[in-house]
């Protein structure tokens, strides 16, 4: 029982992988560019950090990396990083200490300026891009600053 | 610590830009798949009724009802179409406000077409006619492939699709300039369908093109066709406007637009065209074709004299070398309306002309050979007896050349893919993809070095594609749409060694061409070192400052609409599915099993499982009751009740074919169909989709329709009478009465669910920060209340779009103003 059961949950996985991954394989190659391998892992529920992500794909590329990740590839590894939950999600309470840290006079809100600083210095930054994005999203157009727990509850998805 | 916190930031903020980011091209694959079913779908529909036309008995009505759109090639002589044409009859009444043209045109009064048409005027039917006349008249003097060069320091600026995206036509004259001697224009095709301004386009590109008949190129598209044009939009949008003489109008669209040149060489060095190539492409031979035969490029050639089925796309895909080249497995996503995927090639052939014979009674036909290689087709004098009962006209001698047409439909249909090979374009129906080492052969042999071309909608309005060695990148201007100063260059976000080996470049010239917000689009410069510059823009200004979330939530919310109509045309297949999975009868299943049964119902390849949250809203514990589901799908069916469900699940799954053949059948395109040939309509419907519909059932729809009893049926109407409506749009667009400053914005106005057409917007009183304005009337494309509380009005007249926006400073509740809002009729 116990074997049948856990054959229907590796099933229903791959089922999962392979639907988010021909969302980005356009031509049916069983192929998608590298540079979209990173949103698919984590739109599949997994919260990699930047390194975790390029071991990873380091993992599944070809010995003569083409550009392309093929699904044959693909696949194995991320069931396995699927049923060893590794990259879990993280927890709300969690996310919002994080913020916490950073603000450090407890406001309960971020200056603009200040997680800017903090996202574009300290961990593993982003770019410039990403950075104007989150700020967009973010900011509180009245008092232009970012109040970090409404923000994380408006962020944050069911998982799947 | 600090570190830490910043990673974790980081990594959650990060997973959700991906999570949007996929959703974002779901949206996107729905609207594509959509597209491009609706393409293929057409293609086949006119394969099919040429086929009808060439197994019908002459007598048959069926072939009445259908012939006349085969009577492509007539040959008239010049003066018999001249009197057709005449326009000096067409009197001009007093009251005409629109713009007055006196010929030859000059570039005052092009420009003053343009003034007029961003005013909503609408050019008198008369002067649309003998704009149209010269038109032509110049389109025969021209070669099929024109050559420009840019001696004299002179830029020329390239445009590709605007499907009748007038805003999006004049964003570009303000921003680059209008065409003239020192601005010269190529214009890549696909001018028309879709968009809402068709004609305007059209007649300002060709007010141009007369003007400056050295520096305006036109290459035709595969949508300037008129076979296209029935299901797309621009025949019904040049009848609606131009109820008089439209008929003629578009006939002598036909003319033109099989006139127009099929090609641009810039410099010997840059080939601008509107599709693609493939490897069999030879511009030799495109330059010496007579382009203005191929009045369709749907137009099969001509079977062989006595011979099996037609010529046609479909008995090319038969041929053996395709079969080999192909790898099996699905090419591209299946189509939308179409149930089963693309598996193989044996697949593929199932679906060709040859299974129609089994709806007809007549004596199978033998598969034809290899018709791939035959070139010349004459005509035997059995043919010629067949063709003298009916139509003496559209069958001459040496009519169409197989050949020459693939070449044409290659040019016009094709896309890229990025393995090498060339295999046929079975998404499109039309034309092939091909790889980077047809691009480098095409290119080398013609001594080419980039080619431009058109035909797919790109996100940010253009993409490089195919790996070649070219000149260093261009730089990228970004700038919105409005009278702002243009931002910094700033180089592309992509890698530095794919940008120097790029020799396609895709150019796509409709801004939110799938929703608002959903892609940008752009126009290149080419100076005489041949270097693409690019220049984005977006129709709307007020997608500038939408948010990610918001701008995927609004087009994601349309993507997701069409799904849901598909699921609920489908809705007794679907609950067969569903009871396999709940053999006890619980009404329950698990999500799991829905995604299963969807799937294996629908075939769509669409991932039901990434899309599950938002199309099964309500699930605890992981199971979900599909009965109750398809009431909360909120779709609202007319009055419906007396009518068969398997008809009905018909109209709604292929409305788009449906209307497509009422418009063939209306000939005098009077939008009123007789109940007789309305009954044909269906038997037509019935035998290209292989489905049995009882003649009692056809009756009581017409019985249900025809409620005035005067034997006609109002094409119009019937399509209104059957359209699936989003409840949540109807609860809140009544809900949206009067609001006043105060309201707050959880009373009504959700972002995602209103779509209004026309609003009467008056500001009654004003505060410092805002400029009363009064106005009535303004057709709306979009209005909503963004988080922040800013109330956006995006009107059509104004290519800079913000007509009104009140921010957070004046606040709901300390303004005091009132909007008095009034609904019009819900748009298409």
């Amino acid at each position: 029982m116990e074997e049948e059961n856990k054959e229907a949950v590796i099933s229903e996985i791959h089922r999962r992988i392979a639907e988010a991954f021909n969302v980005f394989d356009n031509e049916s190659s069983k192929s998608v560019d590298v540079r979209e391998v990173g949103t698919i892992i984590r739109s599949l529920g997994c919260f990699p950090s930047e390194a975790e992500l390029h071991e990873m794909i380091a993992e599944v590329e070809e010995e003569e990396p083409t550009g392309y990740i093929r699904f044959e590839k693909f696949l194995p590894a991320m069931t396995k990083v699927l049923m060893e939950r590794k990259f879990r999600p993280i927890p709300k309470d969690v996310l919002i200490q994080a913020f916490e840290v950073l603000d450090q006079e407890k406001k309960g809100y971020l200056e603009a300026e200040e997680l800017k600083k903090y996202m574009t210095q300290e961990g593993e930054p982003f770019s410039q891009d990403e950075v104007e994005e989150m700020l967009s999203a973010a900011l509180d157009n009245k008092e232009n600053v970012i109040f970090y727990k409404d923000l994380v509850s408006k962020m944050t998805f069911e998982d799947l | 610590m600090v570190m830490r916190a910043a990673v974790l930031i980081q990594m959650w903020y990060r997973k959700y830009v991906a999570r949007m980011e996929m959703r974002r091209r779901c949206t996107w694959n729905i609207f594509q798949s959509i597209e491009y079913a609706g393409e293929q779908d057409q293609i086949k529909l006119y394969n099919f009724l040429g086929y009808l036309m060439d197994h019908f008995t002459p007598s048959s009505s069926e072939r009445n009802l259908i012939c006349h759109i085969f009577r492509e090639n007539e040959v008239c002589r010049d003066a018999e179409w001249e009197r057709y044409f005449c326009y000096k009859n067409i009197e001009i009444p007093e009251v005409y406000s629109g713009p007055h043209l006196t010929f030859p045109l000059t570039a005052s009064q092009a420009a003053g077409l343009v003034e007029s048409f961003k005013n909503k005027q609408q050019l008198h039917s008369r002067y649309v006619l003998q704009l149209l006349l010269e038109t032509w008249k110049l389109l025969r003097i021209l070669p099929n492939i024109n050559r420009v060069s840019t001696c004299h320091s002179k830029e020329i600026s390239i445009c590709g699709d605007l499907h009748g995206q007038l805003e999006d036509l004049l964003l570009i004259f303000y921003k680059n300039g209008m065409p003239s001697m020192e601005k010269p224009y190529v214009f890549n095709g696909d001018f028309v369908d879709r968009g809402k301004d068709s004609i305007e386009i059209l007649l300002i590109l060709f007010a141009f093109l007369l003007v400056y008949p050295s520096d305006v190129h036109l290459n035709r598209g595969n949508h300037e066709d008129h076979i296209v044009n029935l299901r797309y939009g621009f025949t019904k949008e040049v009848l609606g406007k131009y109820r008089v003489h439209g008929k003629r109008i578009l006939k002598l669209l036909q003319k033109i637009f099989s006139w127009l040149p099929l090609a641009t060489v810039i410099d010997h060095k840059v080939l601008v065209l509107h599709g693609g190539i493939s490897d069999a492409t030879d511009l030799s031979l495109l330059a010496k074709v007579d382009r203005h035969r191929y009045v369709s490029a749907l137009r099969p050639p001509k079977k062989k004299p006595g011979s099996e089925d037609q010529l046609s796309m479909d008995s090319d895909m038969e041929d053996d070398s395709w079969i080999s080249r192909v790898s099996a497995g699905t090419r591209r996503r299946a189509s939308l309306t179409y149930m089963k995927p693309f598996a193989s090639r044996n697949d593929f052939q199932h679906r060709s002309l040859q299974d129609f014979s089994r709806h007809i009674i007549r004596p199978l036909r033998e598969e034809p050979k290899d018709r791939r290689r035959q070139a010349e087709f004459t005509l035997s004098s059995q043919d010629l007896l067949q063709c003298s009962s009916t139509d003496p006209d559209s069958c001459q001698p040496g009519d169409v050349n197989h050949e020459e047409w693939k070449q044409i439909v290659d040019l016009l249909w094709s896309d890229p893919m990025s393995q090498d090979g060339c295999i046929p374009n079975e998404v499109r129906g039309g034309g092939c993809y091909w790889g980077p080492d047809v691009t480098e052969q095409v290119l080398s042999k013609n001594h080419l070095q980039l080619l431009i071309r058109s035909h797919e909608c790109k996100q940010e309005g253009y993409e490089f594609c195919h790996s070649r060695k070219v000149r260093p990148p261009a730089s990228l201007h970004i700038c919105e749409g409005s009278h702002e100063t243009p931002q910094e260059d700033r180089q592309s976000a992509m890698g530095g060694w794919r940008w120097l080996e790029l020799a396609v470049l895709t150019i796509f010239s409709a801004s939110n061409y799938y929703e608002v917000g959903s892609n940008r689009g752009a126009y290149i410069t080419l100076g005489p070192d041949l270097i693409p510059h690019l220049i984005q823009y977006q129709a709307s200004s007020m997608t500038r400052e939408l948010t990610l979330t918001q701008r995927v939530g609004w087009t994601e919310h349309s993507a997701l609409k069409v799904v849901r109509e598909q699921l609920f045309a489908h809705r007794s297949d679907l609950t067969g599915a569903f009871q396999e999975f709940d053999k006890e009868n619980t009404g329950m299943i698990s999500l799991n099993d829905w995604a299963r049964a969807v799937e294996a119902v629908l075939h769509l390849g669409i991932p039901w499982r990434v899309l599950r949250s938002q199309l099964v809203p309500n699930a605890p514990d992981g199971m979900m009751n599909y009965r109750s589901w398809f009431r909360e799908l909120a779709i609202k069916e007319p009055d419906t009740e007396h009518i068969h469900q398997a008809l009905l699940e018909t109209v709604y799954r292929h409305r788009s074919t449906l209307e497509t053949i009422f418009r063939i059948v209306d000939t005098d395109h009077s939008g009123l169909i007789s109940l007789e040939d309305f009954h044909q309509t269906w038997k037509l419907l019935s035998a290209y989709l292989k489905m049995e519909i009882s003649d009692e059932a056809i009756s009581n729809l017409a019985i249900s329709i025809d409620a005035n009893r005067d034997g006609c049926i109002d094409i119009n109407e019937f399509m209104e009478a059957f359209r699936l409506v989003d409840k949540s749009r109807l609860e809140t667009g009544n809900l949206f009465q009067r609001s006043t400053a105060t309201a707050s914005r959880q009373t009504h106005l959700h972002m995602t669910s209103l779509h209004l057409t026309n609003l009467h917007v008056s500001c009654l009183q004003h505060s410092s920060h805002v400029t009363k304005r009064y106005v009535t009337k303004l057709s709306v494309k979009s209005l909503w209340l963004t988080s922040t509380l800013h109330l956006k009005v995006i009107f059509h007249s104004s290519p800079h779009v913000v007509l009104y926006s009140m921010t957070r400073e004046e606040s709901f509740a300390t303004a005091s103003f009132a909007l008095m809002c009034q609904l019009e009729k819900e748009p298409d």
